[in-house]
């Protein structure tokens, strides 16, 4: 696989297209190569990716999306090649930068293959069906006694075949049809294989460039000496010693702080050291965690906004038998991708050039746009390999950084952050807090449910309500709400959004409302699931792999949870261990999704045991705290990471299906910290509702 | 500044640099080397791991004045005469999510094997504790590593 970014604008696509380079390329949106397209004003035809094949037989597929673990540049060009019948060993992928062609290119909701399947396929078989016609009007017989196979077309009786290569002259020149047929799915022979990722060697060898590996000739390295508090501004600096490193070559400010340029990082960093900067002081000056906290509790005594309200709920309250009322809270985290953020910018010949790991290419443009204010046309975005995202590139503040300071350089620069920095200027999960108040009746059946929550004012509460009105569970009165309070901490979506608070907060107490009535947690799940197929079916499957039910050894126990995201199921049971000292071990993590049709069964796999990490990260340490307007973490001894020794056995199992496939990425965080903490309860007889774990056993 | 004699992937080297450049920017910036990662700075998650001496450390602590006259083995210098079996083994195993912490976590299985050919799983977990991967490829490393010394 090559790393090359490929910069694919219109005139280049027209020019491919219209006959100067050799190989048939085709967009996804096959107007695009009609005669009106081909003037080229409108953009209500624009393709979002497109595929070429060159006379070499290389099938290159041009990403529109951003690559960072997850393994699309594999799984999409997996579905391409099944319906090409192309030869794997041809496929080539290459980065596409931000291009109206493309429509949007953030990488995100676990949406990539989602999004993509349909298109793809269609892509793939458009391109074979207009290969295998080249091939017969070459042999001058009907197309219907060819077929093609593993990047050749044959005629059945001649034996003769062609490789697409040497097609792909003729195949440029036919009419694209506008119907074609798609495989049926039980011909397939690459989707749901296991399939070596195309970047794999590239990743072990150190040749994947990623953006803080970016270099361009005459290149400078800033870092920035940033606010430290919420709600402060520069007061004053002195750069007269960091003048004095050798390397260090101008010191300027910027809306986020002091930018210290260099001829190389390590010159940078010292010069930053030696900065002398003082800050104005602040409203949140005082501001500490436990102010968020109480804050968060004061929103739900107001009246807050109903997301659901099924039945009689408060009346139901006054019914029922037993009722639980319980208060969850869980705290902001940072997404602390391995590789921190970073973006390099060059403002030349009246342009903004802008290279940057990025999950939001559109977003980095607007950012460019903002500080610039140059014509769209004149912002070029370039979409480099991220180290990790989790959603934390989403966000533009890195590229706003580096477009800033390049308008203090004549030659490109590249903006790094330590990791201290990218800790401390993040874009956090929400900190929430959660009254649920549930109750069964006299034959201990689930009655009712009333889950109110509160989280910081951002404009759109999905970001912290998402998935609170979906209880998958048949409960007849039903009542989810939610308030809002302004904060000055910044929050984004972290792998999974909404949903890691929710399914905390429901899977805890279904677990809760089983536990205190003495029932089995799987059975009572079961029993208010009948509904849902696909639920049970995760559900099942976890419980049997696990072994539910089976007698487990002294100081063992075993916690269930399932969770519906991102339009993918995942059920988890977690196996625990407790030493003589009192300390919990996570022994086992048994995981089972339903994706619908599985692409690339690997890397569902991958997806779950990564997951699964993420979300026992959060829930055994994961926590931002504020303390005096500041975030108080600033690395990974206080922001700790799983490690290796903390490391349960994850066993991975995926339903078979032939929905529509789903996605695979954050579905499997949400269940994680449920299905420990209900490990817990059982084990301990300790309700767990205030995330994460440190310290509380 | 100050000139300074080392040996980086089987060649000498002599540059003329700030002496308390720590290596890892003398190996990204002055060499080009960028198999090997910034990820925390402080020595705590592996990232930036290569071995000195034929020994695992990670080099973004280490001022550049201390190398003088050693070895440094880069990921870029592991497979010099073709894949290392433990970079094969990583393939085989699909370790790498993002890839972004591999090339320290192979250097340091590497320091593992040559020390241990044979390591359990509790030295792994010593030898690994360090590296950190926030796309959470733990078991599939500790898989790798098995793999490798295995073929070894």
């Amino acid at each position: 696989m090559t790393s090359t970014t490929h910069n694919l604008d219109r005139r280049e696509f027209l020019k491919l297209s219209s006959g100067s380079t050799i190989a048939l390329v085709l967009g996804f949106n096959w107007s695009l190569l009609s005669g009106e397209q081909r003037e080229g004003t409108s953009s209500a035809f624009a393709p979002n990716a497109y595929l070429s094949i060159g006379e070499d037989d290389t099938v290159t597929v041009v990403m529109p999306r951003s690559e960072m673990g997850q393994k699309i540049y594999t799984t999409l060009p997996m579905i391409l090649a099944e319906e090409l019948e192309a030869d794997w060993s041809k496929i080539k992928v290459v980065q596409g930068d931000l291009n109206e062609i493309f429509g949007s290119q953030t990488t995100g909701g676990s949406a990539s293959v989602r999004t993509q399947y349909d298109r793809l396929r269609k892509a793939g078989a458009t391109a074979k069906i207009m290969l295998i016609q080249a091939a017969a009007n070459q042999w001058k017989v009907n197309e219907s006694e060819c077929y093609a196979e593993e990047g050749f077309v044959y005629h059945v009786q001649s034996k003769q075949k062609l490789n697409y290569g040497a097609l792909v002259a003729n195949a440029r020149t036919l009419p694209i049809p506008e119907k074609v047929k798609l495989k049926d799915p039980k011909n397939f022979r690459i989707i749901g294989q296991a399939y070596k990722s195309l970047d794999g060697l590239s990743k072990v060898d150190g040749s994947l460039k990623f953006g803080y590996d970016f270099n361009l000739q005459g290149m400078l390295t800033a870092v920035v000496a940033r606010i430290p508090r919420y709600g402060s501004t520069l007061k004053d600096f002195d750069s007269s010693k960091s003048l004095k490193v050798p390397g260090v070559i101008k010191v300027v400010p910027i809306s986020s702080g002091v930018a210290v340029i260099a001829t190389n990082t390590s010159a940078a960093l010292k010069g930053r050291k030696e900065l002398n900067v003082n800050w104005n002081s602040s409203t949140f000056d005082k501001l500490d965690s436990e102010d968020i906290s109480k804050q968060l509790r004061e929103a739900l005594t107001h009246k807050g906004t109903i997301l659901r309200d099924d039945g009689n709920s408060d009346r139901a309250k006054e019914e029922a038998h037993r009722v639980i009322d319980l208060t969850f809270e869980v705290p902001y985290l940072d997404h602390a991708p391995q590789e921190p953020n970073n973006c390099t910018a060059h403002i030349h010949d009246g342009i903004c050039e802008v290279w940057v790991p990025t999950q939001n290419p559109g977003n980095a443009f607007r950012g460019a746009k903002q500080v610039t204010g140059f014509k769209d046309k004149r912002i070029k975005i370039h979409t480099l390999r991220s180290g990790g995202g989790f959603g934390r590139r989403l966000q533009q503040d890195f590229v706003t950084d580096a477009v800033e300071v390049a308008q203090h350089t004549k030659v490109p620069v590249k903006v790094v952050r330590t990791r201290s920095e990218d800790i401390k200027n993040g874009f956090y999960r929400p900190a929430t807090v959660h009254e649920v108040s549930a109750g069964l009746d006299a034959s201990n059946q689930a009655l009712f449910w009333n889950h109110k929550l509160s989280g910081p004012e951002d404009g759109w509460h999905g970001i912290f309500t998402g998935g609170a009105d979906e209880l998958a569970y048949s409960i007849q009165h039903q009542k989810v709400s939610y308030a809002m309070t302004k904060l000055p901490v910044p929050i984004g979506a972290w792998r999974s959004v909404a949903h890691t608070q929710n399914a905390f907060v429901n899977e805890s107490m279904i677990d809760e409302m089983a536990r205190l009535t003495k029932q089995d947690s799987l059975l009572f799940r079961r029993n208010l699931l009948q509904n849902k197929p696909r639920h049970l079916g995760v559900l099942n499957l976890a419980a049997k792999k696990a072994g539910w039910g089976k007698k487990l050894p002294k100081n063992r126990a075993m916690g269930i949870a399932v969770h519906y995201s991102f339009q993918s199921y995942v059920a988890m049971v977690a196996e625990i261990s407790r030493d003589k000292v009192g300390k919990i071990k996570v022994e086992k993590i048994t995981a089972a999704i339903d994706c619908g049709t599985v692409i690339n069964p690997d890397g569902v796999r991958a997806q779950l045991e990564g997951g699964v990490v993420m979300g026992l990260t959060a829930a055994l340490h994961g926590e931002i705290t504020i303390r005096n307007g500041r975030v108080r973490q600033s690395n990974f001894h206080n922001y700790p990471l799983l490690t290796m020794s903390e490391m349960p056995e994850i066993s991975t199992h995926i339903v078979k299906s032939t929905e529509a496939p789903t996605g695979a990425g954050e579905p499997p965080v949400p269940p994680t910290p449920p299905a420990l903490m209900n490990a817990i309860a059982a084990l301990t007889g300790k309700r767990i509702t205030r995330l994460p774990l440190d310290n509380q056993i | 500044m100050i000139d300074l004699t080392f040996k980086l992937n089987q060649r000498m080297e002599t540059i003329n640099i700030d002496p308390d450049t720590p290596l890892l920017w003398v190996l990204r910036d002055h060499f080009g080397l960028t198999g090997t990662k910034y990820s925390c700075g402080m020595g705590i998650c592996g990232s930036c791991t290569v071995h000195i001496d034929g020994k695992p450390e990670q080099s973004c602590r280490i001022p550049i004045s201390q190398i003088s006259g050693k070895h440094v083995l880069t990921i870029e210098g592991l497979g010099a005469d073709g894949l290392h079996p433990v970079q094969e083994a990583w393939v085989d195993e699909e370790v790498s999510q993002c890839g972004y912490c591999q090339p320290g976590q192979i250097m340091t299985a590497v320091g593992l094997l040559n020390k241990k050919p044979h390591p359990s799983d509790e030295d792994i977990d010593v030898a690994m504790n360090g590296n950190l991967c926030r796309c959470g490829t733990y078991q599939r490393i500790r898989k790798a590593i098995h793999k490798a010394a295995e073929e070894v």
